[in-house]
């Protein structure tokens, strides 16, 4: 291995962004159920105007329903299939900067 | 343009607002939340290289997905008709499976962290240095001109003045990649793809209603109901009218769209631009790096079902679209099919998806950016062997300086939009030389150093001359810009491939030591990795997903060449 492979394998050991960031399932899921629920709403009290403009489809209405099943199919997804535990640390870790385990490690909760 | 701007302009209420700032909220708060996990500089520029397929996967496409590619490719449906499909399912898929089939493996299993670096180990500095600041460059410079259209856009849509628009986005993009790096661009682009699928399926459905559904459209375009200068009976075909010397809307002909768009034009873009690129190399191991294009592939096919078919039912909505006079670009048929159709509700989430595409498309000019700068020129040449922190504080404040150079180029190409044109034009041709230095460099293991330089340089300036001296001065006659760009495309790749065999045969190739595992046939001692547990499971075979994808392309011509 050449020195810049050694200098990359280096980083990936005392890299955190496994062990630390979040899962986007979690952000996909909350956004999509809050923007469905507000635009079901805006669905079921449709007015005639917003009817008419929209060729007669309740289009807010379908779409909040598709948009809060995508929100749920994501939070239905992490729950069923959490996020995997991070690999455990490493004795490389113990030379750096932030000792010990993490008090705000993202756990893997439902 | 005042009265283009009261033309366009929506009836937005509170609550198309209150979404469009809940988006805002959530864009930094995932920055935010997203920056704990930057340790290193490597979880800085590629997310620690730790993500998921599907994740780095829809940020590929999310990527190229950007405002101006969504608006352009409508702009292009109404304007080409069906020859648009080409930019998708030519122009596009056999790219993308290339990428992940064939060069993957060398890019994510040399561990370089950038298209340019991996010019650095191959051939040397010459090319390495010269690719880097073009491409950083030009980064820069798209995303000003990016901003801009923004600007353009929400100043018809929603009456924002420019400035604003432009400081606004500007920094939010600034703070979420300052925080959190590669890993909130990369999340925000995930977000952004399903917003802006909520925001165009409804209006393609809407809009199909309004124009009587396909057989509605057909018979608008092509048949009847056609109205004078709209469609016309070639309109839904995608091959008919390209024969060689037969005239059509797009001034190309197929052998000209097969090579200069389906091959290297495309080929340029998909596999060697370091902003797409960029997201498969932070895939979390060599299986995802591959399936990360191949996963993009399949969404690539079908968006053009809610691009280029909003394209076509604006044109017969306004059939003045794009004609002299009318106040209505091409480029507005989605925002009038936005204003015609779609109540406050949906409407937020167009314009809330439209202004996502914009944030994102700039995020990844400027995450690109940030990784080139800090490891390929600065730490490569400037400051060379600092501790770690040391780059990751440099990757933070470029990213800064980079927004903030951006926001500059957006109020310049307010006032010369022309040279903007231009810019982005000359930038364009430099991704095929590139794409042609890359492909004989992995494949010919005797290509030299001072071939893969002077190849990129002639390929670039050959062009180039093609382009505005041949072409622009009428010298050849091509019918049309898009037509004299395929052109320009096939002579850069002849050229920067001749001058290189030419370079090669009269220098010293490197030792073939020094290339383990950049070329073809040849593995870096120590790199191999074992699987990850379930990456043998047939839906994550790249072949299968690869052929797949370009199977399904070719099927989706069909429908529009008999």
């Amino acid at each position: 291995m050449s020195d810049y492979q050694h200098e990359v394998d280096e980083l990936e050991r005392t890299s955190a962004t496994a062990a630390r960031l979040f899962d986007v399932r979690r952000i996909i899921g909350g956004l999509f159920v809050v923007y469905g629920v507000l635009v079901t709403i805006a669905g079921l009290t449709a007015s005639d105007a917003d009817l008419e403009k929209a060729e007669n489809i309740n289009i807010n209405l379908w779409t909040g329903l598709g948009m809060l099943a995508l929100g749920v199919f994501f939070l239905g997804w992490l729950y069923l299939r959490p996020t995997p535990p991070p690999p455990p640390a490493e004795p490389a870790q113990a030379a750096d900067t932030t000792p010990g385990p993490d008090p705000d490690r993202d756990t893997p909760t439902p | 343009m005042q009265q283009l701007a009261e033309e366009l302009r929506l009836s937005i209420n509170w609550l198309d607002y209150s979404i469009l700032a809940i988006y805002f909220v959530v864009v930094l708060g995932i920055g935010y939340a997203a920056r704990r996990s930057v340790r290193t500089s490597l979880d800085f520029f590629l997310s620690g290289r730790s993500l998921p397929a599907w994740v780095t996967g829809l940020a590929f496409v999310a990527a190229n997905l950007g405002a101006t590619e969504i608006l352009g490719m409508a702009a292009n449906g109404a304007q080409y008709g069906a020859y648009t499909v080409h930019w998708y399912w030519i122009g596009a898929i056999p790219a993308m499976v290339f990428l992940g089939l064939v060069m993957m493996p060398f890019y994510y299993g040399s561990k370089v962290r950038s298209v340019p670096e991996f010019l650095l180990h191959r051939f040397g500095p010459s090319s390495h240095l010269l690719s880097s600041l073009i491409f950083a460059v030009s980064s820069v410079l798209i995303a000003g001109v990016n901003l801009y259209a923004m600007a353009i856009v929400l100043e018809a849509l929603l009456g924002w003045p420019q400035w604003v628009a432009i400081v606004v986005a500007g920094f939010f993009v600034l703070g979420y990649i300052t925080l959190g790096g590669l890993s909130s661009a990369i999340y925000n682009e995930v977000l952004q793809f399903f917003v802006i699928l909520a925001a165009l399926i409804p209006l393609t459905v809407v809009g199909l209603k309004r124009v009587g559904g396909w057989d509605g459209l057909t018979d608008s375009l092509t048949g009847e109901g056609r109205k004078e200068g709209t469609g016309g009976e070639d309109f839904l075909s995608a091959w008919d009218g390209t024969g060689i010397g037969e005239a059509n809307a797009l001034g190309a002909n197929w052998l000209t769209i097969v090579l200069g768009l389906g091959f290297v034009l495309s080929f340029g873009y998909w596999t060697t631009n370091f902003a797409e690129v960029q997201r498969a190399l932070s895939a979390k191991n060599l299986s995802a790096a591959k399936r990360t294009p191949l996963i993009a592939a399949f969404p690539k096919i079908l968006i053009p079902m809610v691009v280029i078919v909003p394209g076509l039912i604006a044109l017969v909505m306004e059939p003045t679209l794009g004609k002299e006079g009318s106040g209505l670009e091409y480029n507005d048929a989605i925002p009038v099919l936005m204003r015609d159709l779609l109540p406050n509700g949906v409407l937020g989430i167009a314009v809330t998806g439209l202004l996502a595409a914009f944030m994102a498309g700039m995020a990844a000019n400027v995450s690109s950016f940030n990784t080139v700068f800090t490891n390929d020129i600065w730490g490569a040449y400037v400051k060379k062997d600092r501790p770690d922190a040391y780059y990751l504080a440099t990757g933070r404040w470029i990213t800064a300086i980079g927004v903030v150079l951006g926001m500059g180029t957006a109020f310049i190409a307010a006032s010369f939009s022309n040279i903007m044109n231009y810019l982005q034009t000359l930038f364009s041709f430099f991704n095929v030389p590139l794409f042609c230095v890359f492909i004989i460099g992995m494949f010919w293991k005797r290509s030299t150093g001072p071939a893969g330089f002077w190849g990129l340089l002639s390929g670039t300036v050959a062009a180039m001359l093609n382009y505005f001296w041949l072409y622009k001065q009428h010298v050849i006659d091509i019918p049309s810009d898009q037509g004299a760009n395929f052109v320009s495309a096939i002579v850069a790749f002849v050229v920067g491939a001749v001058v290189m065999v030419a370079v090669t045969l009269v220098t010293r190739p490197k030792p073939v030591e020094q290339l383990a595992g950049l070329v073809y046939g040849t593995r870096s001692p120590g790199m191999s990795e074992p699987p990850a547990e379930g990456d043998d499971a047939w839906y994550r075979k790249p072949a299968l997903l690869g052929w797949g994808a370009v199977i399904l392309a070719a099927l989706c011509y069909l429908p529009f060449s008999l």
